[in-house]
């Protein structure tokens, strides 16, 4: 079941004197199975194109496909279309309105129509996937740490049992262990699950670590779609565009230029580290 | 659907109306309401029309704009439309059953739709054509003899200027917030009004959540920057009167008064009819 976009448009404040083309003829097809990340600056057309695949914002023109259907068809059943692709927002924590964790959690599966028990069976299964404490299950979700408020928000949606999951910023405003951890966990999700990953970010660290398709936007458009290899080899557009590239590949890049024989192509600091090791005892 | 609540919203663009004193557009929309309060007669309401329509031509903000800030009232419209069209007494025009529809209540219900609507439209002309801080300006400066009785004008205007500027940011919120239950299998369409109201839970609590945040927040910014009390408070633009104010006043003047006049004729010379009678005991 891919989804595909078609033609994107999607034009805000049409009827006034300053419209904003917010996505501008945006094709993409997203098979099952991938780990992709979006990426672009702030305003890039990115939290608009997320919610385009879920119907949560409906194309100016053009037109989006799950399953071989038009979701902006009358009789499309959207509420199906959400229990298969899982959208969790940017600070998802802010969301929860429930009295305790477990109830806000239950809350996706209840309105797909779950009985109580598989409801229950559901969300029990999503909190530990994103490995939530046991012991906080059932404690107000304003007794939780930042970290674990946005475990409980993201076990909400995943409790629907999407086969697409698409993340909005799921590392803002967490310190370092903390974003280690929740990419670790999205990564475990498309490991072991099968679900496909959508992440999106504007931190170029996060994403090369461990998607396998970059998607760059860039005023609306697709700029790049494409392995991390070969979306990082752009780096002088990339950084027009006010992106950065990953901090090994920069470094990397740089001593290139320097004459020094490292591979250029290198995404983590563990291979930057190797490559330049190398470069350092051959010359010996 | 949260997007159509104009009251309130500022549109971006260059007028004579946006360039005007805050303060004349503010008097001169409590003079136009009552004004629209005191017609009686068919003349009245074409010179507030004519009025109405005048200045929405110059403030060059889309006709279709304005009439979008109708649609939150539609429902009151009604409802006053129907209680006076039935339960108004006078000259019977149809009856059937246990309704009767008179001259009187057909003639008070048209007035009550052109009076609510040219009072919405008169005040969403006010708050479109000028900015949140001009307005709480205007206010705080026009009403400034209200220190003599003790109000504390410069305070009641920085927290008018705070919640105005929090409508935006707090529709935007509810706007988020909803997208992201609605991501969740959220259903705020369908049902009877209890099963509506009862899905809004999710929405009002995460609202009502981040409100408090937010003026806490706030209150912290505002101590740390050494905020104590509005009274005395300088301006880096102060309002000041200019050439444009002035005919803006006299031509708003003209209008009141020859509109009161005209829009109230009937009953001034129907007075002086029924004195005559009084006093000579035939009619005039």
């Amino acid at each position: 079941m891919p989804l595909i976009l078609d033609h994107v448009c999607q034009i805000y404040n049409a009827d006034t004197e300053t419209p904003v083309k917010a996505l501008d003829d945006v094709n993409l097809v997203i098979p099952e199975g991938q780990f992709i990340g979006v990426i672009g600056h702030t305003g890039s057309g990115k939290s608009t194109l997320i919610q385009h695949m879920n119907g949560l914002i409906l194309p100016t023109s053009g037109s989006v496909y799950f399953n071989g259907r038009d979701i902006t068809d009358k009789d499309f059943d959207k509420k199906e279309l959400r229990k298969h692709v899982g959208l969790v927002f940017q600070y998802p924590e802010h969301q929860l309105f429930e009295t305790d964790v477990f109830e806000d959690v239950c809350f996706g599966p209840k309105n797909m129509g779950m009985s109580k028990k598989e409801t229950e069976l559901a969300a029990f299964e999503a909190l530990r996937k994103v490995s939530f404490p046991e012991d906080l299950y059932y404690a107000s979700v304003f007794e939780l740490s930042g970290g674990q408020k946005r475990r409980a928000a993201i076990a909400g949606v995943l409790a629907m049992k999407p086969d697409f999951l698409i993340l909005d910023e799921p590392t803002a405003g967490l310190d370092p262990v903390g974003r280690c951890e929740i990419l670790d966990m999205v990564s475990e999700l498309h490991r072991s699950a099968g679900i496909t990953i959508i992440l999106v970010s504007h931190s170029m660290e996060d994403v090369a670590m461990y998607v396998e398709r970059v998607i760059v936007m860039d005023k609306g458009r697709v700029a790049y779609d494409d392995v991390p290899r070969e979306v990082f080899s752009h780096s002088e557009e990339l950084e027009q565009m006010g992106l950065a590239i990953p901090e090994p590949a920069k470094i990397t890049r740089e001593l290139l230029k320097r004459g020094f024989d490292v591979d250029p192509g290198v995404l983590t600091s563990s291979e930057a580290a190797d490559s330049i090791y190398k470069a350092l005892t051959k010359n010996r | 659907m949260i997007r159509d609540i104009t009251i309130g919203q500022y549109y971006q663009t260059k007028s004579v109306i946006h360039r005007l004193d805050p303060r004349v557009k503010l008097l001169g929309t409590l003079l136009f309401i009552i004004a629209l309060f005191t017609y009686n007669n068919p003349v009245g309401y074409i010179i507030g029309i004519i009025f109405l329509c005048t200045v929405i031509k110059l403030s060059h903000v889309p006709f279709k704009f304005i009439t979008k800030g109708l649609k939150g009232i539609i429902l009151i419209l009604c409802f006053t439309v129907l209680i006076n069209l039935f339960l108004t007494p006078g000259t019977p025009i149809i009856a059937f059953w246990k309704i009767t529809i008179t001259y009187e209540g057909l003639a008070v219900a048209f007035s009550m739709i052109l009076r609510l609507t040219m009072l919405i439209m008169g005040s969403s002309i006010v708050t479109l054509t000028t900015t949140p801080n001009n307005l709480t300006d205007g206010l705080e400066k026009g009403m400034g003899f209200m220190k003599i009785f003790r109000v504390p004008v410069g305070d009641v205007a920085m927290m008018m200027s705070i919640a105005l500027r929090f409508i935006p940011i707090l529709l935007e919120e509810t706007d988020r917030i909803m997208k992201a239950q609605l991501a969740r299998g959220a259903d705020f369409e369908s049902g009877n009004i209890v099963k509506k109201a009862k899905a809004l839970v999710p929405v009002l609590v995460p609202l009502f959540v981040s409100a408090f945040r937010r003026a806490g927040d706030l209150a912290m910014a505002m101590e740390a920057r050494c905020y104590r009390g509005g009274d005395g408070r300088t301006k880096m633009k102060p309002l000041v009167y200019k050439k444009r104010d002035a005919i803006a006043y006299i031509i708003l003047f003209t209008f009141v008064i020859v509109s009161i006049w005209l829009g109230r004729w009937s009953v001034i010379t129907d007075f002086f009819r029924s004195i005559y009678m009084n006093l000579f005991g035939c009619p005039l």
